[in-house]
């Protein structure tokens, strides 16, 4: 989806603002927002679907409200998406006819479990290697995905250099949407500044960023040199 | 692009902090009614929520990147190590988890300045800086740090020099980014604890360099 949170690029929204701001949370609601998404997230996951959510605010509140705002739309989103809540229950705050959990919420250890442990995104895919090697150069794709994915719009058409290989990463397009891990190579790729922004930008500078295999394409034969 | 300033772009109303006080009462008594919901509905356990607020407002944050970042600076066969897999390097101090699954360091020098964002969220490596800071998930950082990197450092009061370059890395997987950042000069006497406490989080993110206070 080409949404509102690709900002790669633009350079419309004046001074970074806040910059000596240290607090972790501005208010305690900001604090149970955190805790309430992370904590749900056995149901309510992966954080690629948390993601989309997000994605698919509107555009124009997306833009005027802040980061644990978005928090708040994406945990209702989820919840009623996947029929654990009704607008009837948010409405009243009581609990109404909603569908019943499979299991107990994750207790305090086992989410401290979990925030200690980490929810790995690789897989062990040994049959799969990267079609890619280091040092390649790549187009990123230049296609409409209609759902979640993570080919950033900036990049797209954009020629880079293969510079790593990380194994084989969960594909958010597909695992966003209850369509399966489907794993498979994920590169960081580099890119030229003048490639992506135009010939009047800093010819040393350069964007690396994380590619799925699904998101490159070969060059034509023999345009491995510049 | 860099000659031009961004100054002249409205204010950004993304992420206010002058949010009304009227307005944040409006936004608390609706996450204590979700939450109310959530725990009635046994979507989420109570003492859970306060855990997880623990430990990210005491347990995790930018001492623990600072930790990192000083052994590497006082032993290079760390350095070695977190440069080659640093998610196992950093494991070594006992940080890792979530958000932290799959770390990559990159390493500032003379030549080459590393900053990093997440121009689709607000990715950040959680078990080594915590949670970001509002600036990191604005969208006028987020926006503009891939195309004018320069004008970004210089707003933070970080100026290059023409011929270092410039590498923006963006989050846009689970691979999270770490920048070690040049140790000072000056700096050969202090022990490693006396470092740990120079190190700030900013310089990790790559905005700022290391300075001496």
């Amino acid at each position: 989806m080409n949404g509102i949170h690709d900002l790669g690029g633009l350079t419309a929204f004046g001074p970074i603002p806040q910059k000596e701001d240290e607090a972790v949370f501005h208010a305690d609601w900001e604090r149970r927002i955190f805790a309430l998404n992370m904590a749900s997230l056995a149901f309510l996951g992966p954080v690629d679907r948390a993601r989309h959510a997000i994605e698919r605010m509107n555009p124009l509140d997306y833009l005027a409200t802040s980061y644990y705002e978005h928090w708040i739309a994406a945990i209702l989103t989820m919840a009623k998406d996947l029929g654990y809540l009704t607008d009837e229950e948010i409405e009243t705050g009581r609990v109404g006819q909603a569908r019943s959990l499979p299991n107990p919420a994750p207790t305090a250890q086992m989410i401290e479990g979990l925030v200690r442990g980490g929810m790995p995104a690789n897989r062990n895919e040994a049959q799969t290697q990267p079609a890619f090697a280091l040092g390649t150069r790549i187009r990123a794709r230049n296609i409409e995905i209609t759902g979640h994915t993570r080919l950033a719009r900036y990049v797209r058409g954009k020629v880079g250099v293969v510079t790593a290989h990380h194994g084989c990463h969960v594909f958010p397009d597909t695992y966003a949407h209850d369509q399966g891990e489907h794993p498979q190579p994920l590169y960081t790729v580099r890119f030229e500044a003048r490639e992506l922004w135009g010939d009047n930008v800093s010819r040393r500078d350069c964007v690396y960023i994380d590619l799925w295999e699904f998101y490159l394409e070969p060059l034509p034969e023999g345009s491995q040199q510049e | 692009m860099s000659e031009h300033d961004h100054h002249d772009a409205p204010a950004s109303p993304y992420n206010r902090s002058d949010r009304s006080a009227e307005h944040d009462q409006a936004l608390a008594e609706r996450v204590a009614k979700i939450e109310s919901l959530f725990i009635a509905k046994g979507l989420v356990n109570k003492a859970a929520l306060d855990k997880l607020v623990d430990l990210y407002e005491n347990d995790l944050g930018p001492m623990n990147g600072a930790k990192v970042v000083a052994r590497a600076w006082v032993d290079p066969k760390y350095k070695q190590r977190l440069l080659s897999d640093a998610t196992a390097a950093i494991a070594e101090l006992g940080f890792g988890g979530l958000q932290g699954e799959h770390m990559v360091v990159v390493e500032n020098t003379s030549q080459v300045h590393n900053i990093v964002v997440c121009t689709l969220c607000s990715c950040y490596p959680w078990p080594v800086l915590g949670l970001p800071p509002t600036w990191y998930k604005d969208a006028a950082y987020r926006s503009r740090v891939v195309v004018d990197p320069r004008s970004v450092l210089t707003e933070f009061g970080t100026t290059l020099a023409e011929d270092v370059e410039v590498r923006v890395w963006d989050s846009s997987a689970e691979v999270r980014y770490l920048v070690l950042p040049e140790r000072p000069e000056g700096t050969q006497d202090l022990s490693e604890d006396q470092l740990v406490k120079l190190i700030d989080r900013d310089s990790m993110i790559g905005v700022k360099k290391v300075q001496i206070s």
